[in-house]
C-alpha cells in the first residue's frame, strides 16, 4: 500500500514497461543453464541424423524427427515450468509421492515388455516410461518430506524415513526389472538426504550398508546360489572389471564401445567412422550414444559435450546455493546430484571404467520420456532460480 | 516450521560445507571422465582405430586354379573343373548341442554321410585349424545347392563355395608321376615352402604335384570387404581386390602316347610290375608306369580311410607304390653289363680275353651253375652277354674280389648309379641296396646276419642276384651311362615351367649326376654283346626282338627272389649303336626275362618307333 501510494504521489519520469523478455517470462532465467540443456539437445538430434540414416528403413529420419519433437515439447515444458512457482510441489508432495508410486506399478499391470523388463506405457504417439519422469517426482517430493518432516522424530528416525520413502519406489523399479533407474533413485534420495542434513554418522552406516549390499549381490549371493541379480545384469556389473573375458555379450559392447571412442582420435572420423555406423556398438542411438560422439566427433567433440554437462551442472550446484528457501536448495540439489550421477555412470560405462547399468545420458540419449523429464528438471531449476530472483530483485545485480 | 528451519543458526554453514564437497566431487568425478577421454582417443587412439579397421574388415581368400600338367607335346595330363563345395563353418554352427546335432545330421542325410563321420571330419579338421570352414563334401549337385539356399535358415553355418577340383582326362595313365592334391596337413604347415599357406588350401601331396607345387600351385586372391558386426557386406564396401594367380602349366617330359602304350603293355601282361623309358642323353623320362595303379580322381573327394589302407596294402598289390621308383628287387641278368664295366675298367678281364665256361663254376666247394645247365665253351665278353653265360660273370666277379681293393665291382655298380637315390624330381624314390663287403661284415658284427661276406657274394652280386635290390630306373640310369659313354644322367619328368599363356618361364634341365670314364672299346664291345642277345638268333631276347626292324641292345634278367618266383626284367637299348632310348621293364613273378618284361618292351619300343606291331610280326620291316 505504501509502494502504491508513492508511486502515485511521485509519478516515475519514465515509464516502466516491463520488456519483452520480462513479458515471455525469460528475463530472469538462468541463461547458461537454459543454453547449456539446448545445446545438449541440439547436438544429441545432430549426432542422431548423421549416425543413424540406415536404421529404420525406408525412413532416415526416425529418430531424429522424434527426438526433435522430444526436444521442442521439453523446451516448452521447461518454460511453463519455469513460471510455476516450485514451492507449491511441496504441498502436493503426497500426492506426487502417491502419483509416482502408483504410475510405476502401473507398468507391471499394463505395461509393454522391451527386451524383457515392463519399464513403459504404450500411448498413441509414443511410449511413456514414468520411471523417467519418476526421477523428477521423487526429487520434488521427498525434498518436501525432508522439509516437513525435520522436526518430527529423532534423527535416527527421520534417517529411516527417508530412506524408506526413497527406496520404496527404487524397489518397484528395481522390480521391473530396471535396475539403472533404481540405482538413480538411490543416487537422489542419498543426495536428498545428503543437502538435507542427515548426520554424516548415519550416511556413513549408509555408505557401509551400500558396500556391503554390493558385496552380498554380486559376490555372496550368486556363490551360495541364490542370486538377486539376473545373470545378464550381473555380468553387465561385473564385465567391466575385465571386458576381454566376457567378449561375448556384455564385454563385448563395452568393448566395442571403447574402440570407437578410442579410434575418434582427436577430431573424430566423421562419415569414415565405422564402429558406431556399421552395428558394432549396440544401443548406439541410447545408452551408447556417447560413443557415437566419440567416434564421429573425436576428443573436440566428446571433449565439448562433457563441458556441455559440467557447465549444466555447474549451474544447477549454483542455484542449490541461491534458492530462496530451503526447499528450493534440496530440490535443486537432487537434481544437480540426478543429472551428475547419469552422466558419470553413463559416460563412464561408455568410456568402459563404469558397468552397463543401462542408464540413459540426459538430453542425449534418443528416448522421448528422459529428454522430456530432464527439461522438465532443468525447468523446476529455472523456477528456483526466476523465484530467487523475484525476491531478491533490486538487491543483487546479478 | 520452514522458517524456523532455515532460521537454524548453523544451517548455512553446514550446508556450505557440505555443497562444497557436493561441488568438488562433480569436480573429481568429471576430471576422471575428461583423463579417461583423454587417454582413450589421444594417448592411445592410433590403436583403437587400428582394431576399429581390423574389426569391419573381413578378408576373404579366393582361391586360385593350379596350374596344368602337360605332357611334352601339350597334351593335358591333369587339368581343372570348377565343382561346387560344401563348407560347415563351426563358429556359426548353433551353440545348442541338440539343435546342431539335429542340424549335422541332417546335413549328413543330404550328402549321404552319417553323422558320426560329419562330426570326425569337422573334429580333424578343427585339430588342425580352428576355427576355419570345413569342406564337407566337395562336387554337390545343384539340386543341393538350390536346396540349402532356400532352407538357409536351418542351415546356419553352411556355405557352398566355387572351387577348383583336378580333372584327369586320361584318368589312370601316369597317375603316379602326376600325384595327387590334398588339403595342407597341420605338419606340411610348419614346413617353410608351405609358409605362406592356410589351413584348408590345397598343395600337390605327390608325384610332380608335390615337386613342382611352388609353381603349380598359383597365389589366392583376396577380396577385402566391409562389414557390419552381423559379417555382413555394407553396401559399396569392397575395399581390395587382389585378383587371384593362376599358377604355372608345367609340361612334362612324358610323351603321353609312350605312357599310353607303357601302361598297356604293363598291364597288358597281368603282372606287378613297372617300366621306365628314358633319354639316355638327357635322363628325360619319356613314360614310366607302375602296375597296379590307381585312380588319381579318387583324391579329388574326401577318401576314405579303407580306401587309402587299400592303396598301401601290399596284399591289395599296393597300387599306390611307384615300383619304378620304389620297386626293390634284385636284377638277375641285366646287372651284366653293370658287371662288364667294372670288370674291364678294374682290369679284371679285356675286352677280348676270352674264359673258358664249361657250364659250372666251383668256389670253395659250392657249385654255381648256368641257367638250364648250359655250356657255351670259351667265350669273350660279347658272346657271354649274347648267351648270358653265367660262369663267364662268375669268374668274373670271383677275379675282383681277389684283386685288390677288392670291392671294384661294387666302386663301378655305384658310380653307374646302383644303391642310390637317382635324384628324379619326384617323391618317394628308394636308394635300394648294393651290398658290400663292409655292409655284411657290419651287419654280422651286430649279428643280423649269419655269415660275413665271402668271395661267394661277390660271385651272385656279378650275376645281380643274392642282397642287390635295385628298381628299374637305376636300371636304366646304368644303362643310358654306358650307352652315352659315361654321362650319368639325372632323370627327370619335368620339361618346362611355363605361365598360363604358354610364355616359358623356366626350363628344366638338371646337370647330369655324375660323369665316369668309360673307355669307348669297353662301350662298344657291351653294346654288341647286347645287340646279339637280342637280335641274334642265338641271343637270349631273339624270339621277341629277332623279327624289330630296328635295332636294339637289349638284356634279359631273370632274378631269384625267395620265397616269390623269379623276377622278370629286361633292359633295352635303342637303337643300337647309338642309342637315344633305354627301356627297363620288370614285373615281380615274371619268370623268364624273354617271357614277359621283353614283349612289355618291345610294345614300348614299337611305339616309339611308331612301328605297328603287324610290321614287326611279318619281318618285312626294313632297319631305319
Amino acid at each position: 500500500m505504501y509502494a502504491t501510494r508513492l508511486r502515485q504521489a511521485r509519478p516515475e519520469p519514465f515509464a516502466v514497461r516491463p520488456s519483452l523478455a520480462e513479458r515471455l517470462g525469460l528475463a530472469y532465467m538462468d541463461g547458461t543453464l537454459a543454453l547449456s540443456a539446448i545445446a545438449l539437445a541440439a547436438f544429441s538430434v545432430l549426432t542422431l541424423g548423421q549416425a543413424t540414416m540406415n536404421d529404420v528403413p525406408g525412413s532416415p529420419n526416425y529418430f531424429v524427427e522424434r527426438q526433435g519433437v522430444y526436444m521442442a515439447l521439453g523446451i516448452v515444458g521447461m518454460l511453463l515450468l519455469s513460471r510455476l512457482d516450485y514451492s507449491r510441489f511441496r504441498e502436493l508432495r503426497v500426492g506426487i509421492y502417491t502419483f509416482l508410486c502408483v504410475s510405476v506399478s502401473l507398468v507391471f499391470v499394463f505395461g509393454f515388455a522391451a527386451r524383457g523388463s515392463r519399464r513403459a506405457f504404450d500411448l498413441p504417439f509414443f511410449s511413456f516410461q514414468p520411471s523417467e519422469l519418476g526421477k523428477l517426482l521423487l526429487v520434488l517430493a521427498l525434498a518436501g518430506f525432508v522439509i516437513d518432516g525435520a522436526r518430527r522424530g529423532s534423527a535416527r528416525q527421520r534417517t529411516v524415513r527417508y530412506l524408506c520413502l526413497g527406496l520404496a519406489p527404487a524397489a518397484l523399479v528395481f522390480l521391473q526389472p530396471d535396475l539403472g533407474t533404481s540405482l538413480v533413485f538411490g543416487a537422489i534420495t542419498l543426495a536428498v538426504m545428503y543437502v538435507g542434513g542427515v548426520p554424516w554418522t548415519h550416511l556413513a552406516a549408509i555408505g557401509a550398508a551400500v558396500v556391503a549390499l554390493t558385496t552380498l549381490v554380486l559376490v555372496v549371493a550368486p556363490a551360495v546360489g541364490t542370486p538377486i541379480l539376473k545373470g545378464y545384469q550381473e555380468e553387465r556389473l561385473t564385465s567391466f572389471l575385465n571386458p576381454e573375458e566376457h567378449s561375448s555379450d556384455a564385454g563385448y559392447q563395452q568393448n566395442q564401445a571403447k574402440t570407437a571412442i578410442g579410434a575418434g582420435e582427436m577430431t573424430g572420423r566423421g562419415d569414415q567412422a565405422t564402429q558406431t555406423r556399421l552395428d558394432f556398438v549396440p544401443e548406439r542411438h541410447t545408452d551408447f550414444i556417447f560413443a557415437v560422439i566419440g567416434e564421429r566427433y573425436g576428443f573436440a567433440g566428446a571433449a565439448l559435450v562433457l563441458s556441455l554437462y559440467a557447465l549444466l551442472i555447474w549451474r544447477a550446484l549454483r542455484i542449490v546455493t541461491v534458492s530462496k528457501n530451503s526447499y528450493g536448495t534440496l530440490v535443486a540439489g537432487g537434481i544437480a546430484a540426478m543429472l551428475l550421477f547419469q552422466v558419470f555412470v553413463n559416460v563412464g560405462m561408455n568410456l568402459g571404467i563404469m558397468p552397463i547399468t543401462g542408464i540413459p545420458l540426459p538430453l542425449m540419449s534418443y528416448g522421448g520420456s528422459s529428454v522430456l523429464a530432464t527439461f522438465l528438471a532443468v525447468g523446476v531449476l529455472q523456477s528456483i532460480h526466476m523465484q530467487a530472483r523475484l525476491s531478491q530483485r533490486g538487491r543483487f545485480a546479478w | 516450521m520452514f522458517r524456523s528451519y532455515e532460521r537454524e543458526p548453523n544451517m548455512n554453514n553446514r550446508l556450505a560445507l557440505r555443497l562444497a564437497i557436493f561441488g568438488g566431487s562433480a569436480l573429481v568425478l568429471f576430471a576422471i571422465l575428461f583423463f579417461r577421454l583423454w587417454q582413450l582417443q589421444v594417448v592411445s587412439g592410433e590403436e583403437y582405430l587400428a582394431e576399429a579397421n581390423s574389426n569391419r574388415i573381413r578378408e576373404f581368400r579366393v582361391s586360385a586354379p593350379r596350374g596344368e600338367v602337360l605332357d611334352r607335346n601339350g597334351e593335358v595330363l591333369v587339368g581343372n573343373r570348377t565343382s561346387l563345395a560344401l563348407l560347415i563353418n563351426p563358429q556359426k554352427l548353433p551353440a545348442d548341442a541338440t539343435e546342431r546335432r539335429t542340424e549335422l545330421a541332417r546335413l549328413g542325410e543330404l550328402t549321404h554321410t552319417s553323422l558320426r563321420r560329419v562330426r570326425r571330419t569337422i573334429a580333424e579338421r578343427q585339430k588342425v585349424a580352428a576355427g576355419a570352414p570345413v569342406t564337407l563334401r566337395r562336387d554337390v549337385g545343384a539340386y543341393l545347392v538350390y536346396y540349402l539356399q532356400e532352407n538357409q535358415d536351418d542351415f546356419p553355418g553352411v556355405e557352398v563355395q566355387r572351387v577348383f577340383v583336378r580333372r584327369y582326362p586320361n584318368g589312370t595313365l601316369a597317375a603316379h608321376t602326376l600325384g595327387s592334391v590334398g588339403e595342407v596337413s597341420e605338419e606340411q604347415l610348419r614346413e617353410a615352402r608351405y609358409r605362406s599357406l592356410e589351413p584348408g588350401d590345397q598343395v600337390g601331396q605327390d608325384g610332380v604335384e608335390y615337386s613342382y607345387d611352388a609353381s603349380l600351385r598359383g597365389r589366392p586372391g583376396l577380396t577385402r570387404i566391409q562389414v557390419d558386426a552381423f559379417g555382413q557386406p555394407t553396401p559399396g564396401g569392397r575395399l581390395v581386390s587382389q585378383p587371384p594367380v593362376p599358377g604355372d602349366n608345367l609340361q612334362l617330359t612324358i610323351d603321353a602316347g609312350l605312357q599310353v602304350a607303357g601302361d598297356a603293355a604293363l598291364t597288358g601282361q597281368g603282372l606287378l610290375g613297372a617300366y621306365v623309358a628314358m633319354d639316355v642323353r638327357s635322363g628325360e623320362i619319356l613314360a614310366m608306369g607302375s602296375n597296379p595303379t590307381y585312380d588319381p580322381a579318387l583324391f579329388t573327394h574326401p577318401i576314405s580311410q579303407a580306401t587309402v589302407d587299400r592303396l598301401y596294402s601290399e596284399d591289395a598289390g599296393a597300387a599306390y607304390l611307384n615300383r619304378a621308383i620304389a620297386g626293390l628287387y634284385p636284377t638277375g641278368s641285366t646287372f651284366k653289363p653293370i658287371t662288364s664295366i667294372a670288370a674291364l675298367a678294374s682290369g679284371a678281364v679285356t675286352p677280348t680275353e676270352s674264359i673258358y665256361d664249361d657250364g659250372a663254376f666251383t668256389l670253395g666247394g659250392i657249385t654255381f651253375e648256368n641257367a638250364g645247365g648250359a655250356v657255351h665253351g670259351s667265350i669273350g665278353m660279347q658272346r657271354a652277354l649274347e648267351v648270358s653265360s653265367d660262369v663267364f660273370y662268375y669268374t668274373l666277379g670271383d677275379r675282383m674280389y681277389e684283386t685288390p681293393p677288392r670291392t671294384a665291382l661294387q666302386e663301378w655298380a655305384g658310380r653307374l648309379g646302383i644303391g642310390e637315390e637317382t635324384g628324379i624330381d619326384l617323391p618317394g624314390e628308394q636308394a635300394g641296396l648294393l651290398p658290400t663287403p663292409a655292409w655284411r661284415n657290419d651287419l654280422y658284427r651286430q649279428r643280423l646276419t649269419d655269415r660275413p661276406w665271402s668271395a661267394g657274394d661277390n660271385v651272385n652280386l656279378a650275376v645281380g642276384q643274392g642282397d642287390l635290390q635295385a628298381d628299374p630306373l637305376q636300371m636304366a640310369v646304368a644303362y643310358a651311362t654306358i650307352a652315352n659313354g659315361g654321362m650319368v644322367p639325372r632323370p627327370h619328368v619335368g620339361m618346362q615351367v611355363e605361365d598360363a599363356a604358354g610364355r616359358v618361364l623356366r626350363e628344366i634341365e638338371p646337370e647330369p649326376a655324375g660323369q665316369v670314364r668309360i673307355d669307348p672299346e669297353w662301350r662298344d664291345v657291351i653294346l654288341a654283346g647286347l645287340h646279339d642277345a637280342a637280335q641274334s638268333p642265338e641271343g637270349t631276347s631273339y624270339s621277341v626282338f629277332g623279327g624289330f626292324p630296328v635295332p636294339v641292345a637289349g638284356k634279359t634278367g631273370t632274378a631269384e627272389r625267395p620265397p616269390y618266383a623269379d623276377q622278370s626284367w629286361y633292359v633295352v637299348l635303342a637303337p643300337y649303336p647309338d642309342p637315344e632310348i633305354v627301356v627297363a621293364v620288370t614285373f615281380e613273378q615274371g619268370g623268364f626275362g624273354a617271357d614277359t618284361a621283353a614283349p612289355a618292351a618291345l610294345d614300348i619300343l614299337s611305339e616309339y618307333f611308331d612301328k605297328s606291331a603287324a610290321q614287326v610280326s611279318d619281318g618285312s620291316g626294313a632297319v631305319e
